[in-house]
């Protein structure tokens, strides 16, 4: 069994775990959840398995290198931290169904690192820019910032798509002690005031991650090209991101923004990640090789 | 601050105008937006590239704005300074009362603010308040570090059955509330570390042959040379690349001379930089510089046999069959052609024996004068010496029979040689680089503070019961994150329930 193949089979793991939560949410049928969430973890599994052989092949092929090094490898890293970080924060704060969001992300990037065909899967040696020990820190820094921010873009959708009036159904359910009501699909779902906590949580623990991203990546880049801010196109774009949930940071804990509007800066934030990601890559400059 | 103070600044238009959230989102925004500009129009070009690109009219708008050069402009770097009063200003304003918090003159609990949560866990217990007051109070010490027992005064309905009711409150935590000023400090001490950069640090550039020595380097933006007060020498640069043809390894050994004596030598490669006195040396370039252990195929028309010659520069040797003298002068980068720059190769003068000079084809002349034309300029033409049949030849490396063409008793051409490099070295020098490292040291720390660590407080309330045992009221605060306090209030009394 090589990576490439467990990889393929990780892809349609979480291909079905995504149709299982979002089944979960159109029949209301708490089960498939719960069934949604062992496949996730399989596919999870899966996709660590296929990094560590990969990360192995690239030894045997004689290039040994950490598998972070090019589109294809950084995709199936990003399905890997959301998928982790997705993971922990249902078994942490116990609340289901809220995957429907943020499984199929997990899908998709993958998907999209199999798929496309320009994305080439084959393990490439690494240029001499690259060769450093803050490579490791840099990119699994980074991606768990794009990790924190994708599930809080999830939980934005799932905030902004869940009818208010029928929250306040499941609120008052929910205080009678409303569990024999369990065919009410609404009053599965937490709370829209749950959901605007988990955003902020995810939103924080992405800016950290970033920062911690955008440090290293400066730290690395004074040790290589004697800067450690250039203004490439990379670096601005992903300040520009820094910027953006600095101001939704500063509005909710400042001026009391919460629900929808956060929701919605959430999501323009998570825009700018796409474009900081893929955008970028359009644009010349010196992260033209990621 | 006195109140006096506060009085003044709240009627000041600066400070309020400074002190205002507000402001810091319009900053913000406008920082980011503006930011886009600069990562869709290639920053730092030529005159010539704009023009080209935007149009004499665009070009002369853009310039004027300095977009140019944005990150640079009066009005970003305006902006970056309206962020940092913004910082300094909210942060003093808020830091008086967040002080205050931090280190209160008296902690007090307020038994109504925890009764008033919405979220509370509620058991009950068999025992009596004195049995378990004690084991409670030392759990939530363990748990929360600071703990406090009080009776609940009559006030707030604590006589129960003639029992005074219990409150036991804790709190910890009560420093992480500096957690947002450690960031807000992070990123002036960037700042100040990018202005000290920019004013006593520089970026310069400088190639070294394998082999020589400098003390000089040139500045990235104006070419103004600086010296960096002691001599150094690149001793060799290797290239190595992957069977599949990229790049696998740059690397330069260098030498650092400093009054005369070798004061340390090392290998730098692309990640790992030689830095010494303050400077930062960088791989960062490199390049075909000259060539050494040139070794020379000669074919003789007449006899058809072929020499090799092994030739060092400056070095003349005899041509076999008494052809003449041939002396190798110099490595050139390019070379013209009849308007084809046929590329690297080689400059050397042959004179060759008069037996053999009315061999020379009719064109010789032409060759050599008028068609042939060095690119160096400065250097002096190809020189005839029609009395000894001087011709200075060029003999390539990429077209082996070219110097057939020319048609003369010999023909020249490349069968090998070795590269012989020069480096090219970024030079840094950046006395304000400590200043952002420590912010960013600042920033981590003051970024986990701020969103993972909270004040937390803690308040459980024991009421005795009618009959026996008594009812038990869990419940708790933090100014960050509800939901996961919520999870842990229900953990705590989780696990008192098994006291």
């Amino acid at each position: 069994m090589n990576h490439s193949i467990i990889l393929s089979i990780t892809t349609f793991v979480y291909a079905f775990a995504s149709v299982l939560y979002i089944g979960s949410w159109t029949f209301k049928k708490e089960v498939m959840a719960k069934t949604g969430f062992f496949i996730l973890v399989t596919g999870f599994i899966g996709n660590t398995i296929g990094i560590i052989l990969r990360w192995i092949e690239s030894y045997k092929i004689g290039y040994g290198h950490a598998p972070f090094s090019n589109m294809y490898e950084s995709l199936v890293f990003f399905s890997w931290t959301v998928a982790a970080l997705y993971i922990f924060v249902e078994i942490k704060y116990r609340e289901r169904i809220i995957g429907v969001f943020a499984t199929p992300l997990v899908f998709l990037a993958i998907a999209y690192a199999s798929l496309s065909p320009s994305i080439s899967d084959k393990i490439t040696p690494l240029i001499p820019a690259l060769k450093s020990n803050w490579l490791i820190a840099h990119v699994i820094t980074c991606f768990l910032g794009y990790a924190g921010f994708a599930v809080a873009f999830g939980f934005s959708i799932m905030y902004l798509i869940k009818p208010i009036e029928l929250n306040t159904e499941s609120r008052t359910l929910e205080n009678k002690g409303g569990k024999n009501q369990i065919n009410s699909l609404f009053a599965k779902l937490p709370p829209l005031d749950v959901m605007d906590e988990l955003t902020h949580q995810m939103v924080m623990f992405g800016f950290l991650f970033l920062t911690i991203g955008i440090i290293t990546g400066a730290v690395w880049a004074n040790s290589a090209w004697g800067t450690y801010w250039s203004w490439d196109p990379k670096e601005t774009w992903s300040l520009i991101t820094w910027f953006i949930y600095a101001i939704l940071l500063h509005l909710r804990m400042m001026r009391g923004w919460h629900g929808k509007r956060i929701a919605w800066v959430s999501i323009v934030g998570f825009m700018a990640v796409l474009f900081t990601y893929f955008g970028v890559n359009l644009l010349p400059g010196l992260h033209s090789y990621a | 601050m006195t109140i006096n103070n506060n009085k003044i600044k709240s009627n000041n238009l600066f400070w309020n105008l400074f002190k205002s959230i507000k402001l810091t989102v319009v900053v913000l925004i406008l920082l980011a937006a503006t930011s886009v500009i600069g990562t869709l129009i290639p920053q730092n070009g030529t005159e010539q590239f704009y023009v080209q690109k935007y149009g004499e009219v665009f070009f002369k708008l853009f310039s004027s704005l300095d977009i140019f050069d944005m990150y640079n402009a009066w009005w970003f770097v305006l902006l970056l300074i309206i962020l940092s009063i913004n910082i300094i200003v909210c942060s003093i304003d808020k830091l008086q009362t967040t002080w205050k918090i931090i280190f209160p003159d008296k902690v007090a609990f307020n038994i109504e603010r925890f009764r008033r949560l919405k979220h509370k866990e509620e058991f009950e217990s068999p025992l009596n308040i004195e049995d378990i007051e004690g084991k409670y109070l030392s759990f939530i010490e363990k748990n929360f570090g600071i703990a406090v027992k009080e009776s609940i005064s009559i006030k707030d309905g604590g006589d129960n059955n003639g029992v005074a009711d219990v409150a036991i409150f804790g709190e910890k935590g009560r420093w992480t509330r500096i957690g947002v000023y450690v960031v807000h400090l992070s990123i002036l001490l960037m700042l100040i570390g990018a202005v000290i950069g920019g004013i006593w640090g520089f970026k310069a550039f400088v190639s070294i042959p394998e082999g020589e020595t400098v003390d000089t380097a040139f500045l990235m933006d104006n070419n103004t040379p600086v010296k960096f007060g002691f001599n150094l020498k690149c001793n060799s640069f290797s290239v190595k690349f992957y069977d599949t043809g990229q790049p696998e390894e740059f690397k330069s050994n260098l030498t650092v001379i400093e009054d005369g004596k070798e004061s340390i030598t090392k290998d730098i490669v692309v990640n790992d930089p030689l830095r010494y006195k303050g400077l930062s040396f960088y791989q960062s370039s490199y390049g075909i510089d000259s060539a050494k252990n040139v070794l020379f195929k000669i074919t003789s028309k007449e006899s058809g046999m072929t020499y090799s010659q092994k030739m060092e520069f400056g070095q003349t040797i005899d041509i076999p069959e008494s052809g003449g003298r041939f002396t190798l002068i110099e490595f050139v980068h390019g070379y013209n052609f009849r308007g084809h720059n046929l590329g690297e190769g080689f400059i050397g003068k042959f004179s060759e024996n008069k037996s053999a000079d009315n061999k020379l084809p009719k064109d010789n002349a032409l060759l050599n004068n008028e068609s042939l034309e060095r690119d160096k300029t400065d250097k002096e033409k190809p020189i005839q010496d029609k009395e000894n049949s001087e011709v200075e030849i060029y003999i390539p490396i990429k077209f082996p029979t070219f110097d057939k063409m020319r048609g003369g008793a010999f023909a020249f051409e490349i069968q090998d040689y070795d590269k012989k490099y020069y480096t090219g070295l970024q030079i840094t020098k950046d006395p304000g680089v400590w200043y952002v490292y420590i912010g960013f040291i600042f920033m981590i720390i003051g970024c986990w503070i701020t969103f993972f660590m909270s004040h937390q407080s803690i308040c459980v309330e024991i009421r005795k019961k009618a009959e026996r045992g008594c009812n038990i009221v869990v419940s708790g605060t933090a100014n960050k994150n509800s939901q996961g306090m919520k999870l842990k209030v229900a953990k705590i009394a989780a696990k008192m329930q098994q006291i």
